[in-house]
């Protein structure tokens, strides 16, 4: 005979407030099965859980219903608590008679008291079902990969590789760094990126327990949680990194010039480069798309040049694969193409930048040394404007969401055109100004205040050039009255979006992205660094526009969740999961392509049938990657799936108990 | 190639040479054009201002027949363009308004026949490569600034071309031979009724074309629309007058363009009608073709 335990909780007034709690535990004796009933103020609390305890010895109960809050908020601890009175974890359900119940019905007692009756007669119909089930456990691989080598993917693996963890970084790009290489100076302090951002790439680079793989992507994903097969592209460098000293001989002598990307294309670089002179591994790559060796077989003078014969043009892409525990997604943002804001004329004139431009003008290794110029031209602008939110807030054209660093990066590039030229005015059209953070509104008042920046509010609805001026017109809807500057340049805040490949990166790793293709956290609040896949943690802006300081936090954060992963030997896994009847398995295959994990595939089984070997396929669950969420149980025909913990049989025997 | 065609009625006053040219355009490009029989007043900015039942079902009534009739709508007046689109997207995105106003114009109309302006159909569903394959009088060196105006390619959502940046009259005047000019100008409102009746505020805005279009290099203004018509060309002169500037720019219907590219007759087309003299530069044009064969 099973013999249940039931114990209501009051939850202090919360639940007893509106539910009649003794009465509830006085009608759950009724119930088949149920051989304890009671109630108590705060089950969860310390006398609570001695009290369940206590009932499964002098009782000799043997499975438990707890009547209390949502699963969500204490089901571990009353599977701890049974768990430590004798009985097996699994062997415990709830009935969550606060937030389904109390907290929606405060207002009529009697009939509230009937539903909560109810749920807790459904509970013991579950639980009567139940079974015994075990935690198995895998082994943990002791390395982290983190995708990305920007600030973000940076800190991560300095804390993951200080906590004494090896982590191997795979940055797509010739160099790490990501955008703030290219950031001039940095909000809310000005104090220079590169100054900050420079000793990090070192430390990251002479890190003993840090294996830096640039110019590299994520090939393919594998496995799961403690055991990710990934497979890296390393693409042919052209340059052996052994060898090379770094010299730079080859890069001066490469007669071949193309606009550099990271000048955003206002200076050029060369076919055999280092994106910039920082860069971290300080060794070039030749762009085999320019380069006029690998387009007509001709030149080869780099190689010549070469002291230390270190250019290689028979390189190949090499694939090596590597197993790791866990994996930091840190792939950062792009800019949103402002060319779609036809009224702008970003693209058609020249002097109309993004904010992106405007830091490398600002640069003192950037196109114009230092010193704010037109891109036209070269003249120093007298009056540069700059609109904010372009391509965000902007559910017609562009991205729904507030970009979040754009007011604050345009209040510091207002700050440095007041400041570093004479006579200057700085235009801001803004929409609002948004500066939540620590010395970001000082900053923003400094900039209107101290620097004299002319904020405008309103949006600008036209560009256009007449002369070598740039004539915007625009509206200021405090005064309520059109606006007409005189710009000598313009400045646009553009959208920070998502990578172009990011969704790609996450169906290979297999993690959710939202709408705008932003890699989605666990909960948006009290699991911010991790994703819905076990073992894998989001690092800075591919998790949504963020700045530097909240980039960096966060990386730490991801940090500290790959250490407690790989801090273990082992790690339990969840036993409830989706289990295949192999008598009835069809092996008809609907269920694989509906795992969000890719948890299923078919194996072949050999099954004697009268006296004869035959083979034939069926569904095989992946322990490792399932996760548990049941889809696969819905779509299959012939019921062979089922889902431990919530069979067919223990969902029917609580709505049989429900409605016969 | 065959459309439901509706003129509206500036095309049979102030706008006639629009519906000359078009006609004979379409007739040339093998595109036949079903005049809606009893076709009545779209309702312009009176109705819409009076009330919004009255602004749909004006131009349902001509959007049913064409849809009896199987046909999509081509319109050349971008106002009448405007309210049809309005009044088909209404009837598509609420079955509510579909049938009241069925009710009240009591035919059936369920947004299956489409506003379309004429400028869209020539660019995109006979395509520049055919229309340029037919010029025989190409618009050489002739520099156009085209003006769309406020209303042809918006509002965004509904356009069929960039509602801020359009392109489709400037690649239009290239396959015609002509050379367009980019300009900032192309979707800014030229005052509509303004000019007549608060001309204080409408002349400024008619200014601001007329100097962009000149300061642009532009020999000659295309345009989509009957009102920025009588507006950058009748009132061209007394504009200015008031500003002391003689702009000389000739002002075109983008089909006159069309019609005289294709080898249609300036006269035949309706361009004697113009107020600025535009004869004069289709004179011009042709002299220079005339010089270039003999040559
Ligand atoms: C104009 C401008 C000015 C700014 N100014 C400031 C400022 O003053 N202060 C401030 O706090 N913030 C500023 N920011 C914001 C700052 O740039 C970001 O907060 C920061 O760069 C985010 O870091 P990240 O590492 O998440 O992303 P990123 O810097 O974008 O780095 C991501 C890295 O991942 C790599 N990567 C991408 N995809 C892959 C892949 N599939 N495989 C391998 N590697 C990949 C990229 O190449 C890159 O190196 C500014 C931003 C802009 C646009
Ligand atoms: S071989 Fe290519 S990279 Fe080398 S010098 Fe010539 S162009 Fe430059
Ligand atoms: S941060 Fe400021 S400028 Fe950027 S999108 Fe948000 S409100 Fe606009």
């Amino acid at each position: 005979m099973k013999r249940v335990g039931v114990f209501v909780c009051h939850c202090g007034t919360n639940i007893s407030a509106a539910v009649d709690c003794e009465k509830v535990a006085e009608n759950a004796k009724s119930f088949p099965g149920v051989a304890y009933s009671t109630d108590y103020k705060y089950m969860c609390a310390e006398p609570g859980q001695e009290l369940i305890k206590k009932a499964i010895k002098e009782q000799k109960l043997d499975r438990i219903v707890v009547a209390s809050c949502s699963p969500r908020m204490h089901e571990p601890t009353f599977r701890r608590c049974i768990e430590s009175g004798g009985l097996n974890a699994y062997l415990l359900e709830m009935a969550n008679i606060r937030e389904h119940c109390s907290w929606v019905h405060p207002d009529d007692k009697e009939r509230a008291t009937i539903k909560a009756t109810d749920l807790v007669k459904m509970a013991v119909a579950k639980v009567m079902q139940n079974e015994a089930l075990v935690r198995s456990t895998i082994p943990i691989t002791k390395r982290a990969l983190v995708i990305g080598g920007g600030i973000a993917g940076i800190q991560a693996a300095l804390d993951i590789a200080n906590a004494g963890h090896i982590v191997d970084v795979v940055e797509k790009e010739p160099s790490i760094g990501g955008r703030m290489a290219q950031v001039d100076k940095t909000f809310p302090t000005l104090d220079c990126s590169a100054c900050i951002l420079t000793p990090k790439m070192v430390d990251v680079a002479n890190h003993p327990n840090v294996n830096l793989i640039t110019y590299s992507e994520i090939e393919k994903v594998e496995g799961y949680v403690g055991n990710f097969d990934v497979t890296i592209r390393k693409k042919a460098r052209s340059v052996d990194l052994k060898a090379c000293t770094g010299c730079g001989t080859c890069i001066q002598k490469c007669p071949t010039k193309v606009p550099s990307e990271f000048e955003m294309e206002m200076m050029d670089r060369k076919a055999i480069f280092t994106p910039f002179p920082q860069a971290i591994p300080n060794k070039p790559v030749i762009d085999r798309e320019s380069c006029r060796y690998f387009k007509s077989g001709k030149c080869g003078v780099c190689q010549k040049v070469c002291p230390t014969n270190a250019v290689d043009f028979t390189q190949e892409d090499e694939l090596v694969t590597e197993r790791y525990g866990a994996i930091v997604a840190a792939t950062g943002f792009d800019l949103f193409d402002d060319s779609v804001y036809g009224e702008y004329g970003y693209g058609k004139y020249k002097d109309v930048i993004t904010g992106l431009h405007f830091e490398r003008l600002l640069n003192a290794s950037g196109p114009t040394m230092g010193k704010i110029k037109r891109p036209s031209d070269g003249k120093i602008p007298q009056n540069v404007v700059f609109i904010k939110c372009v391509g965000s807030r902007d559910e017609a054209k562009g991205k729904a969401y507030c970009s979040k660093t754009c007011c604050m990066y345009t209040a510091k590039h207002a700050t440095l055109v007041r400041e570093k030229i004479k006579d200057s005015n700085a235009y801001v059209f803004y929409m609002d100004v948004r500066t939540p953070g620590k010395g970001y509104d000082e900053f923003y008042t400094r900039t209107t205040d101290q620097y004299g920046a002319k904020y405008i509010r309103g949006r600008v609805s036209k560009i256009y050039e007449k002369g070598d001026k740039l004539i915007v017109w625009g509206e200021d809807t405090l005064l309520g009255r059109p606006v007409e500057i005189e710009a000598d340049m313009v400045v646009l805040a553009t959208a920070m979006v998502a990578k172009a490949d990011a969704a790609k990166l996450a169906q290979m790793v297999g993690f959710s992205y939202d709408q705008n293709n932003f890699y989605t956290e666990a909960h948006p609040k009290l699991a911010p660094v991790e994703t819905h896949t076990a073992g894998v943690f989001l690092a800075g802006a591919c998790q949504g526009p963020k700045d530097i300081p909240e980039s960096v936090a966060q990386a730490s954060a991801a940090a500290v969740k790959v250490c407690g992963l790989l801090s273990k030997e082992e790690m339990p896994t969840e036993p409830i999961i989706s289990a295949v009847n192999e008598a009835i398995c069809s092996g008809c295959g609907m269920c694989v392509p509906v795992c969000p994990y890719t948890a299923i595939d078919l194996k072949v089984i050999q099954e004697r049938v009268h006296g004869k070997t035959v083979s034939r396929k069926i569904a095989n669950v992946n322990s490792g990657l399932c996760q548990g969420c049941g889809a696969c149980t819905v779509a299959c025909r012939s019921a062979a799936l089922n889902l431990k913990h919530f069979t067919n049989e223990q969902i029917l025997a609580e709505v049989d108990a429900l409605c016969l | 190639m065959k459309y439901a065609y509706y003129p509206g009625c500036s095309l049979s006053s102030t706008g006639v040479e629009y519906d000359i040219s078009t006609k004979k355009v379409a007739e040339s490009l093998g595109i036949e054009l079903w005049e809606i029989p009893e076709w009545n007043c779209c309702g312009a900015s009176s109705a819409h201002l009076t009330d919004h039942l009255l602004a749909l079902a004006l131009p349902a009534r001509n959007l049913a027949i064409a849809e009896e009739k199987g046909l999509d709508v081509a319109i050349p007046c971008a106002a009448c363009y405007a309210r049809c689109k309005a009044t088909e997207v209404e009837v598509k995105d609420s079955k509510e308004m579909q049938k009241t106003i069925s009710e009240v114009i009591e035919r059936q109309y369920t947004g299956k026949a489409q506003a379309r302006a004429l400028l869209d159909v020539f660019v995109n569903d006979l395509g520049l490569q055919s229309i340029s394959t037919l010029v025989n009088k190409p618009l050489k060196d002739l520099k156009v600034v085209s003006y769309y105006g406020c209303l042809l390619v918006r509002p965004p959502r509904l356009g069929f071309d960039d509602a801020e940046d359009p392109q489709s009259m400037d690649k239009l005047i290239e396959a015609l031979g002509g050379t367009p000019v980019d300009w900032a100008f192309k979707t800014e409102c030229c005052g509509a009724a303004h000019a007549t009746t608060k001309s204080e505020v409408g002349f400024p805005m008619i200014e601001k074309i007329l100097t962009a279009a000149k300061e642009a290099g532009a020999d000659c203004i295309a345009t989509a629309c009957p009102l920025c018509m009588s507006n950058l060309d009748m009132r061209q002169t007394q504009v200015g007058a008031k500003y002391g500037k003689n702009y000389s720019l000739p002002v075109f219907y983008f089909t006159e363009l069309m019609g005289i590219a294709l080898g249609l007759n300036p006269e035949e087309l309706g361009i004697s009608k113009h107020f600025v003299d535009a004869l004069g530069i289709v004179k011009k044009l042709n002299e220079a073709a005339g010089r270039r064969d003999t040559a």
